[in-house]
């Protein structure tokens, strides 16, 4: 019972830092690899609002997302659109996208150094114990996995429910059949590629409760996203979130049972196995 | 063998760049052999990467795993055993790996091919540093004479060894192989050519190359760690090289790092505080002005002359 | 082509400085290369304990007029380059700074690796590399194969060892019981800590009772410390970095882990761990440490904390303003002139803000302070192989 709760806390926190980065390589079709640097960059607001004003991570990330997206909405208008315009191919647009957003990465930590400095920022928020069904878990752990929760379903039903969120579907599926029933494949594209930039940076802001950051730690939560997202199966939400958990339980059960020096290479070992038998994720479309 | 007319003075002319390229030590000044060094190491790395990636445009983040894993070999082997030797075993090991990698990784098309070999290089590193820790094994100091001429000839020697691959490979059978699969995998399946065995046996060469390569360098290093020896930076900075060069042309890659390593260190030594942005920016200039990478942009300039020249 | 054009370049490069060094007029500066990292893995540890202090030195240095070379007063000039964290740039960086730069010395670079990357190149050019963060057993093989190569910050087993006797301390006057939890970041450093701190424990008579390591990077380490608290431990030791010192740290807090003595590695020393967890960071021990009631520390604290606007740490900031403070006597006794210095090291006491401090013929400073424990809001050392001032360990009694 420990094992699975202490698995499912951390997995939510694995879906909250890919389920951006899925929005925007499954529908703009970007392989986003500045994605953790606006994780960390959310962290950070998150940190100077609270050291400052004492603001709530649970608030600030309203405060974060309007911003967050309307700077990645205009990333991609401004910077990847040409890119996508240019490219006569799908590889030659992932050639590109990891080119440009690796450059991009490097500005991110760039400017980041400059305004945050390269010190660590690390604060405490909500670090008690809660109890939950005889054992105890940390608070700010329980309340991020309820935020990460929260974000995901909501997620999950505008884009099943909301007539915008079929039409971003489509755009995942077929952006070229979806030009043909009249969708804006470009406008949709921007749409989907802001609320990936808000969704990790508000991911960023709920993990920094706990979590210990710097302006350079960015390329490890980018690794860990590009991992979950290619597990789960590109373009699918519920494939995040099921990766997302069983990694988490995964990590938890080796570091419980067996040896926590084992914990990354068994996660990395389960993703090779999933795409050696299931070449497409868990939920991936086969003509992806 | 045949060789044709335009082959011969395209050898000589390689033949003689590189005898150049090894004359550098010559210069006696240590600041141009760790550029020539630094270049020397993404050639090898960037070119042997793209004899696999060019013609059938998979992209492989998997060279810090194999270069790590090189590093490694001389880390552990270097007290019992000669240097070269432990080279010869990296490579193999490199090899052996990129063998099983390939063959597990035949279903893997696109996306899930680059993440795939990328979360291969974290594994690799994982089982690597937590096999360290249960031996209690403290890091590797690997202290010797082996100064950089000594490493930057072995580089050169080993970057005209994957240029003369590449050339072969351009030749043969497997080449035509390639580029068929590169264009179209149905078609060159169709048509009779074991796909598999071509793609498996070029990412060997990869693997090969980069392993060696890790092993060759390790004496430069003297201290192998896990977080330094398997950077996952090292894999992406292949790539970009090479992409940026042009990974379709023998060539290409080695027209990338040259500027590129220029431009890093120029860009290292005049923004001290702001290195990782300047090249942030610089990265960004490239791929929206070169789309074609520098391979485009000197064939644009090849194309260019020759009109001007017909119309004179 | 191009390599010709780049010979003659270096061709070019290596003439113009033949002539630069005869022009030593007044006020000339005394140029002094800096390579450390400024982004990548161990940007977050530099930024506290490494650039700040070369900012604090420096301007302290040129406001009083600069260094006095015989008897020429000339300011020092700071060249600095960001290596990211990458042995092979930190190589180039020296390069440049030794032959392009033509600096008269050179700092030492930042961490055990990037230290002993440099060391070759450092060794070949001349440059003394005065370390303040390379921590290794190794030091009689380095210093043999790299003269110049001086060793401040001790070496793992005297770190190991410095807790082991201190908990040994706490059980023999009855504070604590023989039980104790290991856990370590599977890291080069975490590895030699663990590796010695093992054989040391049991030759103290502890009874190990939970030993485990976990990878850099791990992001939720409730199951670790699960592990080592279903032990029932008397002590809890760390060996751990700085993002995993302060996730140790939380979640033992949130498990109330009950030990009396609870121990982390890198990172306790830093005024943020005291910032993040206040009150509760009471009694907690951590490698390193100084003297920080001495008038020393006090005053140097005061200087920081105005020039680079932040504290320094307890610990290697200290030992990294010592470096300087080293190289700095040794250059106004000698001259600015590399071999001199180098040899002067070898053979003075110099005083530091950690006391005196005299290498052994190994180019080791051999007494530095292993064990510091937060009292009262100053990270007090309570351990050393040799230092004055060391306070008692205290028990620590829960976490809040």
């Amino acid at each position: 019972m420990y094992i699975i709760i202490t698995g499912l806390l951390l997995g939510g926190s694995y879906a909250l830092i890919a389920m951006g980065l899925n929005l925007q390589y499954g529908v703009a079709r970007i392989m986003n690899l500045a994605n953790g640097e606006m994780l960390v960059a959310g962290g950070f607001v998150a940190f100077w609002l609270y050291t400052t004003a004492e603001l709530s991570p649970f608030l600030s990330i309203f405060l974060l997302a309007p911003v967050v997206f309307a700077l990645n909405w205009l990333i991609y208008r401004i910077m990847l659109l040409p890119l996508v315009r240019r490219a006569k191919t799908r590889g030659q647009l992932e050639v590109d996208s990891i080119l440009a957003t690796f450059g991009l990465s490097f500005v991110a930590v760039g400017l980041m150094l400059a305004v945050f400095g390269g010190d660590y920022f690390s604060y405490s928020y909500l670090a008690r114990s809660v109890p939950i069904a005889g054992d105890t878990f940390a608070l700010n752990r329980v309340s991020a996995f309820i935020g990460a929760a929260i974000l995901c379903g909501l997620v999950y039903l505008w884009l099943n429910r909301s007539r915008v969120g079929l039409s971003l579907r489509a755009v995942a599926v077929a952006p070229e059949s979806a030009r043909l029933v009249g969708i804006d494949v470009a406008q949709r594209s921007a749409l989907a590629f802001g609320l990936g930039g808000a969704i990790t940076a508000m991911g960023g802001a709920l993990v920094s409760s706990y979590l210990t950051l710097d302006a350079s730690t960015g390329v490890i939560f980018t690794l860990k996203a590009l991992i979950v997202v290619i597990m789960g199966g590109v373009g699918d939400v519920r494939g995040t979130i099921v990766a997302a958990l069983m990694l988490g339980i995964l990590e938890t059960f080796v570091a419980t049972v067996i040896d926590p020096g084992l914990t990354l290479a068994a996660a990395y070992g389960l993703f090779i196995l999933i795409l050696l038998f299931r070449p497409q994720g868990l939920f991936g479309r086969a003509s992806a | 063998m045949n060789l044709s007319r335009d082959d011969i003075p395209a050898l000589a002319f390689s033949a003689l760049l590189l005898g150049l390229a090894a004359m550098l030590p010559l210069t006696g000044s240590s600041y141009w052999m760790g550029i020539g060094l630094s270049i020397a190491m993404f050639t090898v790395l960037s070119t042997s990467w793209a004899l696999f990636s060019g013609p059938t445009h998979y992209i492989s983040l998997a060279t810090a795993a194999f270069f790590g894993l090189g590093t490694y070999t001389v880390g552990l082997g270097f007290e019992s055993l000669p240097f070269w030797l432990l080279i010869i075993i990296a490579a193999a090991i490199g090899a052996a790996l990129a063998g099983i990698v390939g063959l597990a990784t035949l279903r893997l098309s696109g996306v899930y091919f680059v993440i795939f070999t990328l979360g291969l290089a974290e594994l690799v590193r994982q089982l690597t540093t937590w096999v360290q820790n249960l031996t209690g094994q403290r890091g590797f100091y690997v202290l010797t004479d082996i100064g950089e001429t000594e490493i930057y000839l072995m580089l050169v020697g080993l970057a005209a060894l994957v240029f003369l691959t590449g050339w072969l490979i351009g030749r043969s059978r497997l080449g035509f192989a390639l580029r068929i699969i590169g264009d179209d995998e149905e078609v060159a399946r169709h048509s009779g050519i074991n796909t598999a065995r071509a793609k498996v046996l070029l990412f060997m060469v990869s693997g090969l190359v980069a392993a060696a390569t890790g092993a060759i360098l390790a004496p430069r290093y003297v201290y192998i760690e896990p977080s330094l020896a398997f950077s996952p930076i090292l894999s992406f900075q292949v790539v970009i090289m090479a992409l940026l060069g042009g990974p379709g042309r023998l060539w290409g890659p080695l027209v990338g790092v040259i500027p590129f390593t220029f431009l890093w260190e120029a860009i290292s030594s005049s923004f001290p505080n702001q290195t990782t942005l300047v090249l942030g920016i610089a990265f960004l200039v490239i791929v929206y002005a070169l789309p074609r990478g520098f391979v485009g942009l000197i064939e644009d300039g090849r194309h260019r002359l020759r009109a001007r020249e017909g119309y004179a | 082509m191009k390599r010709r054009s780049v010979l003659r370049l270096g061709a070019a490069a290596l003439a113009a400085p033949a002539i630069i060094p005869g022009r030593a007029f007044a006020n000339d500066p005394i140029r002094i290369g800096a390579v450390a990292p400024k982004t990548g893995p161990l940007a977050g540890g530099a930024a506290v304990s490494h650039w700040p202090n070369i900012a604090l030195w420096s301007s302290q240095v040129n406001e009083r007029g600069g260094l006095n070379v015989g008897g020429t007063m000339r300011p020092v000039e700071i060249i600095e380059y960001d290596d990211q964290t990458n042995p092979g740039e930190t190589i180039r960086a020296v390069e440049r700074l030794a032959n392009q730069d033509n600096v008269d010395f050179i700092l030492a670079p930042y961490g055990t690796g990037l230290n002993i990357a440099a060391a070759p190149l450092m060794d070949r050019f001349g440059y003394p590399q005065i370390t303040s963060t390379c921590i290794t057993d190794q030091v009689v093989d380095l210093s043999g194969q790299f003269s110049n190569m001086f060793f401040l910050l001790g070496g793992a087993t005297g770190l190991a060892e410095g807790i082991v006797s201190v908990l040994a301390g706490m059980r023999d006057a009855g504070q604590i019981g023989g039980n104790v939890a290991m856990v370590n970041v599977a890291d080069a450093f975490g590895i030699e800590l663990a590796a010695a701190g093992r054989p040391a424990l049991e030759a103290a008579g502890f009874n190990l009772v939970y030993d485990s390591s976990y990878p850099l990077g791990t992001q939720d380490l409730s199951p670790v410390m699960r592990g080592a608290k279903d032990a029932a431990p008397d002590a809890f030791i760390g060996f751990s970095y700085p993002p995993d010192t302060f996730g140790l740290t939380e979640q033992a807090q949130i498990e109330e882990l009950e030990v009396g003595a609870f121990y982390t590695a890198v990172g306790a020393s830093f005024p943020a761990y005291a910032g993040r967890f206040g009150p509760a960071v009471n009694n907690i021990l951590g490698a390193g440490g100084v003297n920080a009631t001495s008038e020393a520390f006090q005053a140097y604290a005061a200087a920081h904390t105005e020039v680079a606007g932040q504290a320094p740490d307890f610990w290697a900031s200290a030992m990294m303003y010592a470096s300087l403070q080293i190289l700095e006597a040794a250059i106004e006794t000698v001259g600015a002139d590399r071999e001199a210095v180098s040899a002067h090291l070898k053979e003075t006491t110099f005083d530091t803000v950690n006391g005196p401090v005299t290498f052994d013929e190994h180019n080791n400073n051999p007494e530095y302070w292993t064990v510091g424990q937060w009292q009262d809001g100053l990270f007090r050392g309570v351990a050393s192989t040799g230092r004055e001032g060391a306070v008692d360990a205290v028990v620590k009694d829960g976490w809040t």
